[in-house]
């Protein structure tokens, strides 16, 4: 299956969140209120995106993934130990943007010591520490995507810790 | 395991966003930024907002976003604003590129909102039944200006020992050094003070400006125009980030190549050869401390080649031997090129052997920065040098060997290239003469460890962080602080005048009254009896200039916080106090010289300073010309602009030692081993050297980073670079607690494994709270009391395993390395 089917798969589902939050706002709504607030709920509805099975993937092999959607490319790996926040059967599979939380350059994941490396200024992150800042300019760490494996071994990313480069909301 | 921020959206600036000007406060290099502000219950749209741009799409790389650390919720005029700063691309100097300091900045600012900063002093307090306690601004002015009149009214004004900032950016800036210089330099004449990171009153580049040329000369635009550009105990990638990113980049890309001149490979290295190419960076990994030599080797062969600039040399410096005599404060003599070659001459060979790199490698960096090119055209070359040097071993002699080769090859004044300070802060002086102060001056910190002194006021400095021998000075400072809180706690429920007999005593048999302007509790606040809160930058109007000059205006965006004020309102308050105080005691003519204070906000302070010896800059002008400023010296105004100077010295004509002759004198840098005294017996006697550096993530000694989530979780602990063999010999662990200890005392830190590092150096990261390594630095100075922070060795030891802290941190290198 194509992320690229999964991720509108997305979108729809973080229309109805929005649709249901409009719906019990208005239940507060004063009925002689000259003027009603736009209701929207607190937290970001995120999209729930099958990203592929547990049984495909090999330890140290990333795979390419758009998470929450297709402008936003990521990786996901498959570490061999496991690690904290890592998921599945062994705790070790973990998901991150490869935007470089400086300045959005894309970034290649170096198998070697398990990074990902920014081009741009040099800035590199620790996959296996959930992706901090070895080195560099960002400001934050770079955004992990939060992972849900089902029964079946297909892996979900349902979320992201930080906010992805180049947007005022995760998802748009 | 990371600190995840768990913010997965932010408030979008509305089209109608106030939009104003911000320099960076942090590093020299004073990236230009946009603050946004707009009501609390307003926000823009993706499509309607002030960017312009549709915020619905996906930003490109280096498009325009407002990071979460670029968020805050502050207080202006009174009211609670959203704010945003986000670095401009228009600004000349960073082309919209934020570093990870100055992407901070929003979130640095102290919000009652957001929490942040929470660490930020609001009001002055008082040392009062055995506690600080909150009081007003006028009873604890009267308290210091009542204690100071009368100490140095019964003694002197050297009874006063005063440690004050002298940079621009943060809370220093023209306004600051100005009121604070007009306090301790006009209504008194103080001359037993320091700077805020050395232990007296002095220049750091003395050489430089006794041979004529003032430190920072250049253009940045400078290195994208060169051939060759020299660094020289310098690491801009990490200390000037968008200096490099920006221009050395660029530079790089145009052709040039990269010498650079460090015992210790650092992340610069590294992104000079992936720009570059590794056959167009020669980085010569010399013994601590032999930067002269070298130096002087690359001249000799310079010279000897026939590679000098003659004609530069016979119109723009010295022609006659020697022009100034060595003597006491003056470590070296000065003259013609051919006199200090006298003292320069070193042969290849001999550098090798004193500096442990290769001959050839010594030849072929010459051949980098003099070897004109095949059609015999001069080639142009950039140098830049900073505390590798400044706080490194014969200050004077080394930065004159420094300049020696810039004055020799004609690379100063001209496109392409220049002799400078890379820089820490900003700058930002305006103070009247210091000549009163002496040469060589006070060397403050013995001056206090050996019992002299009354008082202390200290203006936002940490001396517990950042001076040298501080384990003695902290011990000392504390004892003879302590005195005075006994006394005033003993003092408890009298008058005024009760509490102040009771200090005048306390110090009068041995103990020190302290006070500390800070805007935050210092480590040294501790031994404070008056603190007294100061603002930041953009919590009020600030002017510096950065590393090539650049003058702009950082605007006011927010109210200080609390009660705090700019320090130069500070002063003000102070002095006038003092007047009024003096003039009590019946002594007018002293109060008569605290009168001309009457400011009432920063901008007073400005026209009362920097305006009145350069009439032609104003805010109103200032803050016209943007984030792009002007380059000082300003030269006029005309056509609405302020008109600059974008480089020193095009003229040929050098001016910064005062000579009536226009001409650069040489420095005759003779090689003299260790300089500073105990520093030869230091290294025989212990195993490793300890190498004071700096990292991009901390700003200075980390006085706001200290309160900052992302930057503790990534170095709980302050990082000591070791090499992995010393580090199994000793049964060390990635993330264990050591100990580095010597004679001169003991620091900690988090041991972090470097495959660069050489075995027998470790590279311990400076001023942290968590482990000074100021500590073990021992005391020696330089003629002119310009510390030796650099050369430091000690023993290191296991304290504990990692904590849990350091256990969640990594330990890869950090090199890129795309793989």
């Amino acid at each position: 299956m194509k992320c690229t089917k999964l991720v509108d798969v997305g979108r729809r589902q973080f229309l109805r969140g929005g649709a249901m939050a409009t719906a019990g706002a208005a239940v507060a709504a004063v009925a002689s209120a000259p003027a009603q607030a736009t209701p929207a709920n607190a937290q970001i509805d995120y999209p729930s995106n099958r990203l592929t099975n547990v049984a495909d993937l090999a330890v140290n092999e990333p795979v390419d993934i758009e998470y929450p959607d297709a402008d936003s490319p990521g990786i996901l790996i498959k570490l061999g130990e496991a690690v904290e926040g890592g998921v599945g059967p062994d705790g070790d599979i973990v998901a991150y943007s490869v935007l470089c939380p400086h300045q959005g350059w894309f970034m290649s994941y170096n198998s070697e010591d398990r990074s990902l490396n920014c081009p741009g200024h040099f800035s590199r992150f620790d996959v296996e520490v959930g992706g901090q800042q070895i080195w560099g300019h960002a400001t934050q760490n770079v955004p992990q995507f939060t992972l849900r494996v089902d029964d079946s071994g297909d892996i979900y990313a349902e979320g992201a810790s930080d906010l992805i480069f180049g947007r005022p909301s995760n998802v748009l | 395991m990371a600190y995840k921020r768990q913010i997965d959206r932010l408030p979008i600036p509305p089209a109608d966003a106030k939009v104003q000007n911000v320099t960076c406060h942090y590093c020299i290099v004073g990236c230009g930024y946009k603050a946004y502000t707009w009501p609390r219950n307003q926000q823009g749209t993706p499509e309607n907002n002030a960017f312009g741009i549709d915020l619905s799409e996906q930003q490109p790389p280096n498009g325009t976003w407002i990071a979460p650390s670029m968020y805050n919720m502050v207080r202006q005029n009174g009211q609670d604003v959203h704010l945003a700063v986000v670095p401009d691309e228009d600004c000349v100097v960073n082309s919209g590129l934020a570093s990870t300091r100055g992407g901070r900045m929003a979130e640095n600012r102290p919000s009652r909102v957001t929490g942040t900063q929470q660490q930020r002093m609001s009001d002055p307090l008082i040392w009062r039944n055995g506690v600080w306690q909150p009081t007003t601004w006028d009873d604890a002015l009267d308290l210091v200006a009542r204690v100071t009149a009368r100490i140095i009214t019964e003694g002197s004004e050297d009874d006063l020992v005063v440690s004050m900032f002298d940079h621009g950016g943060s809370a220093g800036g023209y306004e600051n050094t100005w009121g604070t210089g007009k306090l301790y330099f006009e209504s008194m004449k103080v001359k037993n003070c320091r700077i805020h990171n050395r232990p007296a009153y002095n220049s750091e580049v003395h050489s430089s400006r006794d041979m004529g040329v003032d430190e920072l000369n250049y253009s940045y635009s400078d290195y994208q125009a060169t051939d060759t550009i020299v660094m020289v105990g310098a690491n801009p990638l990490e200390t000037q980030t968008n200096a490099f990113l920006n221009h050395m980049v660029p530079g790089m890309r145009n052709g040039a190549r990269f010498i650079m001149i460090d015992p210790r490979r650092t992340v610069t290295v590294n992104a000079c050869e992936e720009v570059a190419g590794a056959e167009n960076v020669l980085h010569l990994a010399i013994n601590p401390g032999s930067d002269m030599a070298l130096l002087n080797a690359l001249l000799t062969h310079v010279v000897d080649q026939g590679w000098t600039d003659d004609a530069f040399i016979a119109n723009s410096t010295f022609q006659s031997g020697e022009a100034v005599e060595m003597g006491s404060g003056q470590p070296a003599g000065l003259g013609s090129l051919d006199f200090a070659m006298q003292a320069c001459r070193t042969s290849l060979d001999e550098a090798a052997e004193i500096c442990g790199v290769d001959a050839a490698d010594i030849a072929k960096a010459a051949e980098w920065i003099a070897k004109p090119h095949d059609d015999g055209t001069r080639r142009k070359c950039v140098t830049g040098y900073e505390k590798g040097i400044i706080w490194g071993n014969d200050n004077y002699r080394t930065i004159g060997a420094v300049v020696n080769l810039s004055l020799a090859t004609g690379n100063i004044g001209r496109e392409g290239t220049g002799c400078c300070r890379m820089g820490g802060h900003q700058e930002g002086y305006y103070r009247l003469s210091d000549a009163h102060v002496g040469r060589p001056p006070t060397y403050v910190d013995q001056l206090l460890i050996g019992g002299g002194g009354k008082i202390h006021h200290v203006w936002a400095c940490d001396h517990y962080k950042t001076t040298l021998n501080a384990a003695q000075f902290k011990r000392v400072h504390k004892r003879r602080s302590d005195m005075v809180k006994d006394a005033m706690d003993a003092a408890a429920g009298g008058t005024r005048e009760q509490l102040v007999d009771a200090i005048a005593s306390a110090v009068n048999a041995g103990g020190l009254f302290v006070v500390d302007v800070d805007i935050i509790h210092s480590q040294i606040g501790q031994n404070a009896h008056v603190m007294l809160p100061a603002c930041e930058s953009n919590e009020m109007n600030l002017t510096s200039m950065n590393g090539e000059r650049r003058l702009r205006l950082s605007e006011r965006y927010m109210d200080p916080f609390g009660n705090s004020r700019p320090d130069c309102l500070i002063a003000a308050g102070l002095a006038q106090h003092m007047e009024a105080v003096l003039r009590e005691m019946g002594n007018d003519a002293y109060a008569d010289q605290f009168k001309g204070y009457d400011w009432v906000t920063e901008e007073d302070a400005f026209m009362d300073g920097y305006n009145t010896g350069n009439p032609d800059v104003t805010y109103a002008r200032l803050r016209e010309m943007g984030n792009n400023g002007v380059q000082e010296p300003v030269q006029g105004f005309e056509d609405g602009k302020l008109v600059g100077t974008p480089r020193l010295y095009t003229d040929g004509v050098f001016t910064r030692h005062g000579r009536d002759d226009g001409k650069a004198l040489f420095c005759a840098a003779g090689w003299r081993g260790w300089q500073a005294a105990g520093k030869a017996q230091e290294e025989a006697s212990h195993e490793f050297w300890i190498n004071n550096v700096r990292a991009n993530i901390f700003w200075q000694n980390q006085f706001l980073d200290q309160d900052n989530d992302f930057i503790q979780d990534r170095f709980p602990y302050p990082f000591i670079e070791m090499n992995a063999n010393d580090m199994a010999r000793l049964g060390i662990g990635a993330g264990d607690l050591v100990e580095i200890s010597n004679g001169n005392g003991a620091t900690q830190g988090m041991a972090y494994p470097t495959d660069t590092a050489k075995p027998g150096q470790v590279a311990m990261v400076f001023g942290s709270p968590a482990g000074s390594q100021g500590n073990v630095v021992n005391p020696g100075v330089n003629e002119l009391i310009l510390p030796d922070y650099k050369h430091t060795w000690g023993n290191i030891r296991k304290l504990a395993d990692a904590p849990p802290q350091a256990r969640a941190v990594s330990f890869k290198s950090k090199e890129y390395t795309a793989g």
